[in-house]
């Protein structure tokens, strides 16, 4: 399972295993969607699956995941979403009515996106298989002017940007599974980033270097990769994080760091220093991106990890996650 | 957020720091032990070492009910949970810890029924949930978690649910203590006395220490300014060479403990003769087992139990480390064949272990040569 769960072991299986055979010799960087050029014009190219316990939740639901995380993927490489497949793999037994309110949620957020759905298959396993459902998609889409994501790009000095408050989609799904006795009045945080990202390039187009949605493994992985990817050391200042009090609440009672929580609609950018005051106006000027904050910056050391220091002058290494964060409680 | 920020104040913080400095004697070297692993968690987690002065040294002690958890008790605990129709219930905690044949989020993926329960209560609920199926809970924890599966226990006897039972391994923290004290290698100065844990017994059980070893102990809370307070107070005791038990965990921890837990926990458990402690070996009367009226739901009565014995790679210093006389990264296999991914030694095992939180959060950050904040 840990294979699944975006962390250490995700990354062993892409480097070790995929990237190799699949992807022989390439210099490209492992970003969240390719730019290739096809006959003469350069597209952006991802794939995702959605694998997702309750299949609704407070804030969303499969079927709008599967259309944002695609979007997002492109968006955070750097392009504009145009088109998307969508392959269902469906438990013998779903409900047409279950099945057509996800339909319903995709093309809600395909027509927010303003992306055509392009194409799509469908198979059915047997019962107790799939929770449900599975989704699978592929999206394209074109290249935003003067964007550049490339890990190997960024320099001591750069800082980091985070579009918004963490943790909310992972701990509503925790919440929505119904094993714990605590609610909270949290919702998902899934939604197209794209807009957020445009005003961004917009405005600071050539200073971008990097952009990740820490999606699962949360900040701490994305960044982690990073670390890993440009050699360089990263300082995070823990206050400025932006987090809702009920997902820090529910981090300390579970033993949770909020660092390893998931996200659906929030993003890493890495920015020059001279752009950075610009980037995050840029942002924080955007519908959705106000709590948009600066959290921290590149160094040269430590070389390889993520450094969290606090205001009070204590200081962690935060490394990627290691399977699925699991309670502690005894 | 209330009971956290406060804690965490930066100028409280200071100021308690400053106090260390001006309390401890630059001619001495302090050795303050921190009994409990959520404590080492917490040091580890809020950087506390990068606060307080390179003379006082925090030794990592045995509270850490995953890490103290001899190996073959997992196994055991796996073995029995093979039988058909069954649900193998226990604490996120225990899932990712080896046994000699994998650890329980292993054994889910061979087939093995295995939940991730947030109380014993969850796991008798389980049984309410599926009664065609046995759920076996398996209790791990010091004083901290034995009431609640105590009062689980009374629950399932009242209700008359059979198809529910718990292999026990709780353990209690005051022989462990002792233990450590036994040791003739160990030259400890105090203790920050366990926080949870001393929420159900109270401060009382600790006095020996301060009466007979003459090694003042405070009981302290989990924030940042907690753990410098209780230092604080630690370093005043021994300024004016006084040894006593000091509660620094009030809002918390009531002196005489908490009498409706201690009453529960005696209805259901006694004290087994001796049982195994990772690290530490056998300590008599150390761990709890169920009294004879609970054997309907004791799982080492209602199963075959292989009494597995797994003994730890000779390599791993896990004792020493236990026992704070050497660092983590002194063990020869610290960060080589031992890591929080492949954990050898018992202390990379649990977060809470001296070990894997000393290698998840501090172990690179000797490379850090500067530390420059965000303009």
């Amino acid at each position: 399972m840990a294979h699944g769960a975006g962390g250490k072991a995700s990354r062993r299986l892409v480097e070790g295993l995929f990237a190799p055979l699949l992807y022989p010799g390439s210099q490209e960087p492992l970003n969240d969607a390719a730019h290739l050029e096809v006959g003469g014009a350069r597209i952006a190219f991802t794939a995702d699956s959605f694998v997702v316990k309750p299949l609704r939740f407070p804030g969303g639901s499969i079927g709008e995941l599967a259309v944002n995380g695609t979007m997002n993927d492109l968006a955070v490489s750097g392009a504009k979403g145009v088109a998307m497949t969508v392959t269902f793999v469906l438990e013998e037994g779903l409900t047409a009515s279950v099945l057509e309110a996800e339909v319903r949620a995709m093309s809600k957020a395909l027509k927010k996106a303003g992306v055509v759905m392009a194409g799509g298959d469908t198979k059915v396993v047997e019962r107790g298989k799939a929770d449900g459902m599975y989704i699978t998609t592929a999206g394209i889409g074109t290249p935003l002017p003067d964007v550049k994501v490339d890990a190997r790009s960024v320099r001591p000095g750069d800082k980091i940007l985070l579009s918004g408050p963490i943790g909310d989609h992972g701990i509503t799904i925790l919440l929505a599974r119904g094993e714990l006795d605590f609610e909270a009045d949290l919702c998902s945080d899934t939604r197209s980033v794209l807009p957020l990202v445009e005003a961004l390039a917009a405005e600071c187009g050539p200073g971008i270097r990097w952009m990740r949605d820490p999606t699962r493994g949360g900040v701490a992985t994305a960044l982690n990769e990073l670390a890993r990817d440009s050699g360089l050391g990263i300082e995070l200042l823990e206050e400025e994080i932006p987090m809702h009090d009920a997902v820090r609440g529910a981090c300390e009672l579970l033993g949770l760091d909020p660092l390893h929580i998931a996200n659906e609609g929030q993003f890493l950018a890495v920015v020059s220093p001279e752009y950075a005051d610009i980037a995050l106006n840029a942002l924080q000027q955007t519908a959705g991106g106000e709590e948009a904050r600066m959290i921290g910056q590149i160094q040269v050391e430590p070389a390889n990890a993520v450094l969290v220091t606090t205001r009070y002058g204590g200081s962690r290494i935060v490394d990627m996650l290691v399977g699925d964060p699991l309670p502690r409680i005894c | 957020m209330q009971y956290v920020d406060e804690f965490r104040d930066p100028e409280l913080i200071t100021k308690a720091s400053e106090e260390i400095r001006r309390l401890a004697d630059p001619k001495r070297h302090y050795r303050i032990m921190e009994v409990c692993g959520g404590h080492t968690h917490a040091i580890y987690r809020f950087g506390l070492k990068d606060i307080l002065p390179s003379n006082i040294e925090l030794i990592h002690g045995p509270g850490c009910p995953v890490c103290v958890l001899p190996m073959g008790r997992i196994d055991d605990g796996l073995a029995i949970a093979k039988a058909p129709n069954t649900i193998f219930a226990a604490f996120g905690d225990m899932m990712r810890v080896p046994g000699a044949h994998g650890s329980p989020l292993e054994h889910k993926a061979r087939g093995t029924d295995v939940r991730i329960v947030y109380s014993p209560a969850d796991a008798l609920e389980l049984a309410r949930k599926y009664p065609e199926k046995e759920i076996i809970f398996f209790a791990i924890g010091f004083e901290t978690t034995a009431p609640s599966t105590a009062l689980t226990l009374m629950s399932a006897k009242a209700e008359g649910i059979h198809n529910f039972s718990v292999f026990c391994n709780h353990v209690t923290i005051v022989p462990a203590i002792r233990a450590i004290l036994d040791s003739p290698d160990m030259r400890l100065d105090g203790f920050i006395g366990p926080g949870h844990v001393s929420t159900v017994i109270g401060c009382r059980p600790y006095e020996w220490i301060a009466r007979n070893e003459g090694k003042p102990v405070v009981t302290s809370g989990f924030e940042p300014l907690d753990l410098l307070q209780s230092i604080v107070m630690l370093l005043r005791q021994m300024q004016v060479g006084e040894a006593k038990v000091e509660n620094q965990y009030k809002r918390v921890v009531p002196w005489e403990g908490n009498r409706a837990a201690l009453k529960a926990m005696a209805e259901v458990f006694e004290l087994r003769p001796y049982f195994e402690w990772r690290g530490l070996g056998f300590i008599s009367q150390s761990a709890l087992r169920l009294r004879e009226k609970y054997a309907a739901w004791d799982a080492e009565l209602r199963y075959s139990v292989p009494e597995t014995r797994v003994t730890d790679p000779k390599a791993a210093q896990c004792g020493e480390v236990l026992k704070g006389v050497l660092k983590p990264a002194q063990c020869k296999l610290f960060g080589k064949e031992c890591t929080p991914e492949h954990p050898i030694g018992a202390l990379m095992v649990s977060s809470e272990g001296s070990c894997a939180a000393y290698y998840n959060y501090e172990y690179r950050k000797s490379l850090v040569t500067r530390i420059s904040s965000v303009a």
